[in-house]
């Protein structure tokens, strides 16, 4: 079995966001960068369905800047065979990066593409499904469950209040949620060979799109709170600043 | 038609029956709409008669337009699509709802358009040039995003919960909208019950959150017990009892988890780690509950006790309950 995986380089979560100097981006000073969490989801899915398949192939694609090559190395030390970096600035518009994907994996022959649902960064949700969209390929988002077998794929994904079963043929593309599986850690013996994987990087260039980032702010500032008091005692106080100062219940 | 002048909402239905997001998403587009001197057509995507829709014209809507289809019951995918993108050409503007079905919906619309997408926005302005600038939470709502779409039309999902649907009669006279032929790449076959039949806290207007502080799955049942006194609420979580197996992860609150702004936040036994607070941080009003003061929760929270969950939590019940009348 084919498999690719689209892996997007974000800041680590932890990351405390200070606006840049242009007044449109993070400040990236000091900031970590990881491989999007839910893409760690796809990674494991791609490699469990290798060894279910009992061979083929693994690659990881990413558009990124070079730094990113960072963030292919750790999903070859998962395990994944080889990588692609599509070295570009990146762009606020998905559609965009959806279109450079796409032209990418149009003639790799793969049997199932798995995204992440959403970047953590940009938390644009939509990258894994246009691309699917522009390839022509049956897509499932937000999956919490995949069963493949004899070419047919079985998932499940968590909507308000219920759980969607739905199924499609291969080849197909799917964008991983959380609960699909638990992501293993790279081995040290995994780091090591990940130097010796093939990794190739190709510029890209994309096109203007129809979205610009005229700002980043951050967001107004919580009012400091008060601490109504200590124990159950305190209760009573609560409930009438519930009721009659926040008005919420 | 000249389409600069006209806005098309996308509504949703479960099981035959408008969702309440689409009523929001009818009063966005309703504003919207009277800024830009435009009408708003609303679409229902359905398999039979959906009830609901005779009140859109209250909420705003000048045409109401009806796509049915055999397999419209359920959600289809390539058929809502193409459906939609078969009248994208009409509208200077698209909105659908940021829930989950919008999510996997509107990425496939502006695919099928040929044009940029903005996500999650909870307002949107018109802008230079006929343009429009949107604000949208990014980075889990540690920073907003003020965004420039150009797009002809422009495509935006709405965060569900963000603006109570407003009535503003207009005349919703029903149109037929014919469904274009499409092929049905994925097929949804059914909708299973979750695990636990509770409102989702991505939508309830209460949500009450427990961490590890609870100490075992089995005292969730203090929690289920506060949500079920407060009418309307939904049992969430911190990751870390997500992870051990505690919760269901649908219930997980945070930055890998679902972004609440419900108005009312419990935060009960959880410290408050930047991944859970980027989850919640837009609730209207937060109350946490820790026996340690020192805890960065109490830094969000507009209300705090400090204090052994296990002692305030059935007191809160309990008091709860006096106030509707129970007990
Ligand atoms: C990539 C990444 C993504 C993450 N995403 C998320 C996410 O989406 N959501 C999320 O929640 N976390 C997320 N985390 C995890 C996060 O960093 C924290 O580990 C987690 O939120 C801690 O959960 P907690 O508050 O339940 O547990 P703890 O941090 O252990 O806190 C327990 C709290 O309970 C209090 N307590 C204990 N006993 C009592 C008692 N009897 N009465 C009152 N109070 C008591 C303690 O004082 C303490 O403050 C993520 C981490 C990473 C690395
Ligand atoms: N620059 C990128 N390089 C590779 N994959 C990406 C990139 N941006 C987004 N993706 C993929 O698309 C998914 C959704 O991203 P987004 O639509 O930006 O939230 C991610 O989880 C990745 O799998």
């Amino acid at each position: 079995m084919k498999i690719a995986v689209c892996l997007k380089r974000v800041p680590d979560t932890t990351t405390k966001v200070t606006v840049g100097p242009d007044g449109k981006a993070i400040d990236e000073a000091g900031v970590k960068f990881v491989p999007n969490p839910y893409d760690e989801y796809a990674l494991e899915e791609a490699l469990k369905l290798k060894e279910a398949a009992g061979g083929g192939e693994t690659v990881v694609y990413c558009l990124g800047p070079e730094a990113a090559q960072e963030t292919v190395r750790a999903a070859l030390a998962m395990g994944v065979d080889r990588g692609v970096l599509l070295q570009a600035p990146g762009s606020a518009d998905g559609f965009e990066i959806a279109k450079a994907l796409a032209a990418e994996l149009r003639d790799g022959g793969y049997d199932v593409i798995l995204f992440g649902k959403l970047a953590v960064d940009d938390y644009n949700h939509q990258v894994g499904v246009m691309t699917a969209e522009l390839l022509g390929l049956p897509c499932i988002s937000a999956i919490s469950r995949l069963n493949i077998s004899g070419g047919q794929a079985e998932a499940e994904r968590e909507i308000e209040g219920g759980i969607e079963v739905i199924t499609c043929s291969l080849p197909a593309a799917f964008t991983c949620d959380k609960g699909l599986n638990h992501p293993r850690l790279p081995s040290l013996k995994g780091i090591m060979a990940a130097k010796k994987k093939p990794l190739e990087v190709k510029p890209v260039t994309l096109g203007p799109g129809t979205i610009a980032t005229v700002a980043i702010e951050l967001p107004p500032e919580r009012k400091p709170g008060k601490i109504v008091g200590e124990g159950a005692d305190a209760v009573p106080e609560l409930v009438r600043l519930l009721r009659e100062e926040a008005k919420v219940i | 038609m000249n389409p600069m002048s006209r806005i098309l909402a996308v509504t949703e239905q479960r099981d035959g029956t408008l969702r309440k997001v689409s009523f929001e998403v009818v009063t966005a587009g309703r504003r919207l709409a009277d800024r830009v001197e435009a009408t708003l057509d609303v679409l229902v995507l359905g398999g039979g008669p959906v009830s609901g829709v005779e009140r859109l014209g209250e909420y705003g809507a000048d045409r109401v337009l009806a796509a049915r289809h055999a397999e419209f019951g359920l959600y289809n995918p390539d058929g809502y699509a193409a459906t939609i993108a078969s009248v994208a050409g009409d509208y200077r503007v698209i909105l659908l709802a940021a829930t989950a079905t919008g999510r996997d919906l509107a990425p496939r619309v502006a695919a099928r358009t040929g044009t940029g997408l903005a996500t999650d926005v909870t307002e949107i302005a018109p802008g230079p040039d006929q343009s429009f600038v949107v604000t949208r939470p990014v980075y889990a709502g540690k920073a907003l995003q003020r965004a420039r779409l150009d797009g002809k039309p422009a495509i935006i999902s709405i965060r569900p919960n963000t603006l109570q649907p407003v009535e503003q009669p207009r005349p919703g006279d029903l149109v037929e909208l014919a469904v274009p032929a499409f092929t049905a790449k994925v097929k949804v076959r059914e909708i299973k019950a979750p695990a636990e039949a509770r409102l989702d806290v991505a939508e309830a207007p209460i949500v009450v959150s427990g961490g590890r502080g609870l100490k075992d799955p089995a005292n969730f049942k203090l929690l289920e017990e506060l949500a079920d006194a407060l009418g309307n609420a939904a049992v969430g979580a911190s990751r870390a009892v997500v992870d051990a197996g505690w919760r269901d992860h649908g219930a997980q609150v945070g930055q890998t988890g679902k972004t609440v702004s419900p108005s009312l936040y419990f935060a009960i036994g959880i410290s408050g780690a930047i991944q859970h607070l980027a989850g919640m941080r837009t609730a209207k009003t937060i109350v946490a509950i820790n026996r340690d003061k020192d805890a960065p929760i109490f830094k969000v929270a507009d209300y705090g006790i400090v204090g052994d969950l296990f002692e305030v939590v059935p007191r809160l019940t309990q008091e709860i309950r006096r106030l509707r009348g129970e007990g």
